[in-house]
Parts: structure tokens; C-alpha cells; sequence
């Protein structure tokens, strides 16, 4: 099945991961102790985040590190940063709206 | 401003966005501003676009007709049939673009608005169910993209005078 990186992100445990490996490279392990949850279900998420290459590997003697694909998430970003600006400007004036509401029933 | 809270996530998978904000004035007045015609005009519409109401009928079975207009003239028309209200709680609505004779073009998306007041703050979380990529995408092909930063930039300036 071909994933998509809207799904990588839609999980908050993929969402927590991608925080975390952002700041460094870190093994599934350490990764694995930031969250209460197995192993397998880190490596699961660690897989589907590498098939949408959210994440890329990289061994280090016997040990595999993931870190962050950051042109990946650049691209996430800017789609959705998109629409969060039209709320963002459709809520900042309502704000304006309220406020004079307010200010003309006071 | 930046206290007020703002969360935005789209599950593109579930084909579901998530909006949630919190507003800082009584929930009555919240819910007014959200639900009559006069007052969803100012700031609907992204600046420089307007919003026209062209007509709207709050209750069950009811519609709201409106355009979106650019800044030269362009109107991109869209209906909002209400399906479910519940007074200053919650109200539910679909959502379809429309030609300018109100003949609409399925499929649309179906809007669940909920409010809640909390410590004379106002929080009102939207997710809007099965909003396509494609319909994403339309939005910004209708240039709602386009001054953006400006008119936020002047925004939070114009809302920092108003707090004082």
C-alpha cells in the first residue's frame, strides 16, 4: 500500500517521534523509552514514517539511527499552513468584530 | 492575542479537519456572531475578500447563500444547509459550492461547529467531515492565499490597539 504523509502525521505517537528525532538522530531504542508503549509499536510507526519518507536510517556500526527528513515536513507545512492562515485571518477578525460588539453594547 | 488558543490539524486520511478556537468575549455573543447573517459577513471571508449574504435562514431546514468576492468582483458562491441546531451549543451544516443561481456541486462537506464558555472565554471547535483534497485545493485556487502575511501582520497590530 503506498502511504501518504498525511497519514504519517494524522497519529500523535508519529507526531511525538517526529519531535523528538527532530532535535537528533536517535536508535528505535531510544526513541522506544520517551513513550509507554512496546517496542514493536515504535518500530511500526518508525516503518510506516520511513515509507513516506518522513524518516531516513542511517547505521552506525551496529546500531541504526532515524532522523527527520526535514524538506519532507517543509512540504507538509506549506500545504497546511495554507489553510491554517485562512482561519488564522478569518478568526483574527472576528476577534476585531467581538471586540467592537463589545465595546458598542457597553 | 497569542493566549487565546488556536489548535488546526487535518487528518487527510479521514478526510476530516479540525479546528479549535477560543475567543475571549461571552458565549451569546460568540454564538451570534457565528450564526446571524449581519455579523458572519465582517469576517467570514478571508480580507481583501468580502462575504455577501445573499440570503439566510437559521434553523433546521434552513440555508445560508453566499459569495465569497474578490477584490475584483470575482464571486464564488456557496450554500450552507443547517441540519441540526441545538441553541448556543452546538449546530451542524452542509457545505457545498454553488453556481451564482444556487444550483449546487456535490459532494460537499459536512461542518459540526461546538460552543462552550469557560472563565468569560468562548471556545468554539469546528471539524469539518469528508473535506476533500479537491476542495481544499479549490479554496486556494481562489487566491484566498494571497495576502496573507500583510493583512495578519496589520491585524495583530490593529488587535494589540484594541486591547489597550
Amino acid at each position: 500500500m503506498r502511504r501518504d504523509i498525511f497519514q504519517a502525521v494524522a497519529d500523535p505517537t508519529r507526531r511525538a517521534i517526529i519531535v523528538l528525532i527532530a532535535m537528533q538522530a536517535m536508535t528505535p531504542n531510544a526513541i522506544a523509552e520517551n513513550f509507554n508503549t512496546t517496542r514493536q509499536a515504535v518500530s511500526k510507526h518508525l516503518r510506516i514514517l520511513t515509507e513516506c519518507e518522513l524518516v531516513k536510517q542511517e547505521q552506525r556500526g551496529r546500531e541504526i539511527y532515524y532522523s527527520l527528513e526535514i524538506d519532507k515536513m517543509k512540504e507538509i507545512d506549506k500545504w497546511i499552513e495554507q489553510f491554517r492562515k485562512i482561519w488564522e485571518t478569518r478568526f483574527n477578525q472576528l476577534d476585531e468584530v467581538l471586540s467592537t460588539i463589545k465595546k458598542q453594547r457597553k | 492575542m497569542n493566549s487565546l488558543l488556536f489548535d488546526f490539524t487535518v487528518d487527510k486520511a479521514a478526510k476530516t479537519v479540525r479546528i479549535t478556537r477560543e475567543f475571549d468575549a461571552a458565549l451569546s455573543l460568540v454564538w451570534d456572531a457565528f450564526t446571524t447573517q449581519e455579523i458572519l459577513d465582517q469576517w467570514w471571508a478571508p480580507k481583501p475578500w468580502a462575504s455577501r449574504t445573499k440570503h439566510m435562514d437559521f434553523k433546521v431546514g434552513g440555508r445560508r447563500f453566499y459569495a465569497m468576492v474578490s477584490p475584483e468582483g470575482q464571486e464564488n458562491w456557496s450554500i450552507q444547509d443547517y441540519t441540526s441546531i441545538s441553541p448556543k451549543t452546538n449546530f451542524k451544516y452542509l457545505s457545498v459550492f454553488a453556481d451564482k443561481d444556487e444550483n449546487p456541486f456535490l459532494p460537499g462537506s459536512n461542518w459540526d461547529l461546538s460552543f462552550s464558555e469557560q472563565h468569560g472565554r468562548t471556545s468554539v471547535s469546528i471539524t469539518i467531515y469528508n473535506e476533500s483534497l479537491e476542495r481544499m485545493e479549490k479554496m486556494l485556487e481562489m487566491g484566498f492565499k494571497e495576502g496573507f502575511t500583510m493583512t495578519l501582520n496589520e491585524l495583530a497590530e490593529l488587535l494589540t490597539t484594541l486591547k489597550k
